[in-house]
């Protein structure tokens, strides 16, 4: 509170980022303890969450007022003219203040009561549970156990509590090897293919440096081809670019050597690094923000971005991952640097492809408390969510969405949740509004005693999940079908519905799939009626054998005229809106678009010297 | 000439090879007049299998060893291969689909063999006559009328019999105004906005030449078109050339409008590419897409080299310009470039598929193509000779229709619940239009196909389209009537490559169609569990 200097300045000015023309909305802006609140003469509420801040910008005073541009992680971008100076310089360093927390207890999560008691919260918290997900899987079973060697957090801090581990690797074996390996993160199981006995598993890079070997880990390895009945060999994926691999042997670690290993096939996959990945994402904020922007501006930059390319890299090494496993019935291991980044997005894409289970609301929610949460991505460092090192902010997740965007592109039918459900998550990795992406490992979040201090995500979007259902899914189909996504480069397209979340004239102006969604509500609206009253005839049909009155409730049993439907599609749009009402708006005013540009050409007061010119043609003729 | 002189070997055995998703066929390979046949014998239990050898746009042969090979890249974009026993065979074979898929002539190619069971011949070829778009303005306003100074094609030989024309204007006005354009081709109505009472026209350049020649005719035309709509209507001239071409133009008998000499109108240059550098544009577009290996980073270059969907993105940008000049602004629009007969016809349709929602129905576009496309003397045949694979050095190839199918595809994409018609129906137009059996897209004017009798002699692509059991393919099952306006983002984040049109044959098309299928099924189910009669978007067309 002590920021906050200024609450309310009225008369403030909204300017669309990409209208051309200077219309901007008249409104008041508030600033509150958590949120900057901007109430347009429609009495149209824009809120944006102080934790979603990523900058803010004082341009230089114009005459009609001073502008503020404010950069949002869900990129939203919002430009703001504020009549006074002072107001807005109050208001500037109010955002500054707010945007960046110096300690968790006072981020959002830990004063947003949803008006749920402790029993509900702890139930909130238990919605997910990994122990039951490893039982799924099939773990343990006589390959396969859970070891309790990181009990304490002793030998990994950065780790769960509970690891699987091949049964015939020993403790001696895990602790030596854990040694042996960047931040301890020693090789564990991520996913068991029940079907195919074979495992992904994770870890760090080895400590290997030019020559140095460790038993334990070379006994550790051998453990997880063992594990493995059917294939003898194994995979070692090492997710980075070969050169960032060499290099880091001079510092003393590295990758593992083929000739000390019994049995594996080492391979590298060529993912960059999370300061390649934020540089791209950067350039790619930068190109698709220009205003008056032209196709071969758009397409140079986002290829000198390099940001789809970076999104194949990732897809690719997870359909390699996939391939071992089904073609090849190997086990995988796969580890970057600190095996908390791309391990992390190639081990969940993999389980992805691999497992249907995942393609639900419920089954991805446990994959990224999995793969993502507990196995220790720094959300925290990663999405900045303190006023912590800038050069640890890196896109790495919201890539992990976006490949999973297109893999639902690929497959329409394949996941039970749509884009709205993809876009929910990525704004809540940032909101801090929920405990479970705050922190960087599990340990640092039992420290902050979040399940008692904050709430859980995932009841809240289960509550919701209406929302985020796709209609097309047909989990039958692809039940057991494992994907095999196509990656030739054109399949990979620019995720506008991300980037430009919140440029609501960019969108498509109708929405497929809340109207799918409506008709596939109505069916089994329409069918329960029917039910209803099929049941009520046989109730009145044992009473009283009249005829009359069973036509009659027969002819009730039409809900709507046919000339009725037309009218209704449209009220339905209003009814149930996905996300945004907004984006399903019909013919949008054209000034929205670019080419209102020329409007200005058209409103020019031109008449007047047409007919002056006329009348110098007349007389010269 | 006999048929019969061009096929040098009748048979040969030969496996066919389709792309992704399609298996091998093998059978008995067959080269005929118009067709190249694969049976693939009697135990075999797929169907004979045909091509359209008017569809085969290259040809490309090899042999090694005692068999041959032969790759067609088709109109289409589709690329098959033969692999023929027997060099001799695949050489006579590649000879004879060489020499019957280049045939100029137009009354021996196929549609005037084509006689499709169901369907009678003259059946729908007085689907969309001008009659019928002059009844509906005629209903609006009463300041047009039909004429028919163009009926023996004298007055403008790309021009069809009948054209709307303001009424205050006679015939021999229009005739004199016809000399002063290119081609003849003076304003004609394209369109009329009946909710703000403005018209849409189209015409050539006017001849003004270096001396900036004038033609009062033309002059009062142009006033009377003003003088039509509501009072003190102002007018734009949207050239789809710059200003600078425009000038030029003047060096070879052409130019443009002078301000002076047209009260009330102002010109608007909107540089659109066509010719030439649209049809390499094209070819380099589709080149990029049959590369399977290429990186990201060499994708998107080509993506942008090829400046594809820059041409997309002017093409609906100058559209929604003449759109909203007629709607917001009140204002009268005529549209030319230089002939007239290209971009011309792709602004003026766009526009009214923007604003009207008439033209947004299954009828509703049929009629539209054939208005503004095929009657307006779009000239399909030369343009459409080749498609993208020919080696051939293009002379007047230009892809504008396929662009014009591709804006539309964007709307339909911005627009989903907005279009009766699907993507199935601008495919099938793609394919159609370079090549058909049908007779619809022969010739480049009314005039030619008058000559030929191609109405009379060959089948109307709208009949076959319209047949029953067709629909399901050409329709969009969650079309709902929008009575507005549709502007779509030209943005270039909003636009997007048609992967429908030049990805077709090298992606795998499963996980899509089944989703269009179950879209299907969820509307379908909708309409059984109401119980109620078959709704609008269900109901067959109304011929």
């Amino acid at each position: 509170m002590e920021h906050i200097r200024t609450t309310k300045v009225e008369q403030v000015k909204l300017l669309d980022r990409f209208s051309t023309s200077n219309k901007a909305l008249t409104g008041t802006l508030y600033l509150t303890a958590t949120h900057l609140l901007f109430i347009d003469s429609h009495q149209k509420e824009t809120w944006i969450l102080h934790h979603h801040i990523a900058s803010v910008e004082k341009l230089a005073l114009t005459t009609s007022g001073c502008p503020l541009v404010i950069q949002c992680k869900n990129f939203r971008i919002v430009h703001f003219i504020v009549p006074r100076e002072r107001d807005c310089h109050d208001i500037y360093n109010s955002l500054l203040q707010l945007s960046k927390q110096a300690k968790y207890e006072d981020l959002y999560a830990f004063s947003y009561n949803p008006k749920q008691n402790d029993s509900e919260r702890l139930r909130g918290w238990q919605l997910i549970d990994l122990a039951e997900e490893y039982k799924r899987m099939g773990v343990p079973n006589s390959n396969w156990q859970l070891s309790d060697a990181n009990r304490e957090y002793k030998i990994c801090e950065t780790y769960p509590r509970e690891l699987y581990v091949p049964r015939i690797a020993s403790k001696p074996i895990i602790v030596g090897s854990s040694k042996f390996r960047s931040k301890g993160r020693f090789p564990v199981l991520s996913y068991y293919h029940r079907e195919k006995e074979a495992a992904v598993c994770r870890c760090s890079q080895p400590l290997s440096g030019f020559s140095a070997r460790c038993l334990e880990d070379e006994h550790l390895l051998q453990a997880i081809s063992k594990a493995n009945p059917v294939n003898r060999y194994m995979y070692v994926m090492d997710t980075r670019p070969k050169l960032n691999a060499m290099a880091n042997r001079a510092a003393g670690k590295g990758y593992e050597n083929e000739d000390n290993y019994s049995n594996i096939r080492f391979q590298f996959v060529g993912i960059e690094n999370i300061h390649v990945m934020r540089s791209s994402l950067q350039k790619l904020l930068e190109v698709n923000g220009t205003k008056g922007l032209s196709v071969n501006d758009f397409y140079s930059g986002l290829e000198s971005s390099g940001w789809l390319r970076h999104i194949k890299a990732v897809m690719d090494a997870a359909i390699f991952l996939t391939k071992a496993i089904m073609i090849e019935n190997a086990s995988v291991l796969v580890h970057c640097s600190d095996g908390w980044d791309r391990t992390s997005q190639v081990c969940s894409l993999g389980s992805l492809l691999l497992d249907s289970f995942y393609r639900t609301i419920r089954g991805f929610m446990v994959l990224i408390e999995k793969d993502w949460i507990s196995f220790g991505h720094k959300f925290s460092e990663r999405c900045g969510h303190l006023d912590s090192d800038p050069k640890e902010v890196s896109p790495v997740f919201t890539q992990f969405l976006e490949c999973v965007w297109h893999l639902t592109e690929q497959f329409p039918q394949a996941f039970e949740f749509n884009e709205a459900f993809l876009l929910q998550i990525h704004e809540h990795i940032y909101s801090c509004q929920f405990g479970n992406f705050l922190g960087n490992c599990q340990k640092e979040r039992e420290e902050l005693k979040l399940k008692e201090k904050t709430y859980s995500l995932w009841p809240f979007l289960l509550d919701d999940q209406k929302k985020y259902l796709n209609p097309l899914y047909s989990p039958k189909s692809q039940a057991v079908a494992v994907l095999e996504p196509n990656t030739v480069s054109f399949n990979f397209k620019f995720w506008r519905n991300m980037y430009h979340q919140f440029d609501r004239t960019l969108h498509p102006r109708q929405s497929v799939f809340s109207i799918i969604m409506n008709m596939n509500e109505q069916n089994k609206q329409l069918e329960n009626d029917i039910k209803d009253l099929e049941s009520k005839i046989k109730q009145h049909k044992n009473k009283q054998t009249d005829g009359v009155l069973t036509k009659e409730l027969l002819h009730s049993v039409r809900p709507e005229s046919p000339t009725l439907k037309t009218s209704l599609c449209f009220k339905e749009q209003t009814l149930l809106p996905v996300n945004d009402a907004l984006r399903t708006i019909e013919g949008s005013n054209p000034a929205d678009n670019r080419y209102s540009e020329y409007a200005e050409e058209f409103s020019k007061s031109e008449p007047a010297v047409v007919s002056l010119e006329y009348g110098v043609a007349r007389m010269t003729c | 000439m006999e048929f019969s002189e061009l096929i040098r070997t009748g048979r040969a055995q030969a496996e066919l090879l389709r792309g992704p998703g399609a298996p091998p066929l093998r059978g008995t390979l067959c080269v005929t007049g118009h067709h190249l046949l694969l049976s693939p014998g009697p135990q075999a239990t797929s169907d004979l299998w045909l091509l359209l050898l008017r569809s085969v746009d290259s040809i490309e042969k090899r042999v090694a060893g005692d068999s041959g090979t032969i790759t067609l890249r088709c109109k289409d974009l589709r690329v098959l291969q033969l692999d023929i026993e027997g060099v001799e065979a695949t050489l006579d074979i590649a000879r004879s689909i060489e020499a019957l898929s280049s045939l100029e002539s137009v009354i021996t190619s196929f549609p005037f063999f084509y006689r499709p069971k169901g369907l009678r011949l003259g059946d729908a070829w007085h689907f969309h006559p001008p009659e019928h778009h002059y009844k509906r303005v005629a209903r609006e306003t009463n300041a047009w009328r039909l004429s028919e100074v163009n009926e023996d094609f004298s007055v403008c030989p790309s021009y069809p019999r009948a054209v709307i024309v303001p009424r205050a204007v006679d015939d021999d006005a229009l005739a004199r105004s016809a000399r002063f354009r290119q081609g003849g081709r003076f304003p004609v109505l394209s369109y009329h906005h009946a909710p703000s009472g403005t018209v849409l026209l189209r015409s050539s350049q006017p001849l003004t030449g270096p001396q900036k020649r004038r033609c009062a005719e033309d002059e009062e035309l142009l006033r009377a078109v003003l003088a039509g709509a509501r009072p003190g209507a102002r007018g734009f001239i949207v050239d789809t050339r710059s200003a600078q071409a425009a000038k030029q133009a003047r060096m070879t008998g052409g130019g443009t409008e002078a301000k002076a000499a047209y009260p009330g109108w102002k010109r608007l240059h909107r540089p659109m590419e066509r010719g030439r550098p649209l049809q390499e544009s094209f070819v380099r577009l589709v080149e990029a897409c049959g590369d399977l290996e290429q990186s990201m980073d060499r994708w998107l270059s080509r993506l942008e080299g090829c400046r594809w969907l820059a041409h997309v993105k002017e093409a609906l940008s100058t559209a929604c310009l003449a759109a909203q000049g007629m709607e917001r602004e009140g204002a009268c629009i005529l549209v030319h470039g230089a002939e007239g007969t290209d971009s011309t016809l792709l602004v003026t349709s766009l526009a009214q598929l923007i604003l009207d929602p008439l033209s947004r129905t299954m009828t509703g576009f049929q009629e539209l193509v054939e208005r503004e496309w095929i009657q307006a003397g779009h000239p399909f045949q030369l343009r459409c000779a080749h498609s993208a694979f020919s080696h051939a050095r293009p002379k007047h190839e230009a892809p504008t229709f396929l662009l014009f199918l591709d804006c539309v595809w964007q709307l339909g994409r911005q627009f989903p619940l907005s279009l009766e018609f699907g993507e199935g129906l601008l495919l099938a137009l793609f394919e159609h239009a370079y090549a058909s059996p049908f007779g619809t897209f022969l010739c480049n004017s009314e005039k030619e196909r008058c000559l030929c009798e191609v109405r009379t002699r060959t089948h109307s692509l709208w009949s076959g389209l319209n047949q029953p059991k067709e629909q399901r393919k050409l329709r969009n099952p969650l079309y709902v009537l929008n009575p507005l306006a549709i502007w779509p983002s030209v943005e270039p984040q909003s636009l997007r490559l048609w992967q429908g049109l030049f990805l077709r044959w090298t992606r795998p098309p499963e996980p899509s169609e089944a989703a269009w299928e179950k879209v299907w099924q969820i509307v379908t189910d909708k309409e059984k569990t109401e119980g109620s009669q078959p709704t609008v978007s269900a109901s067959e067309p109304q011929p």
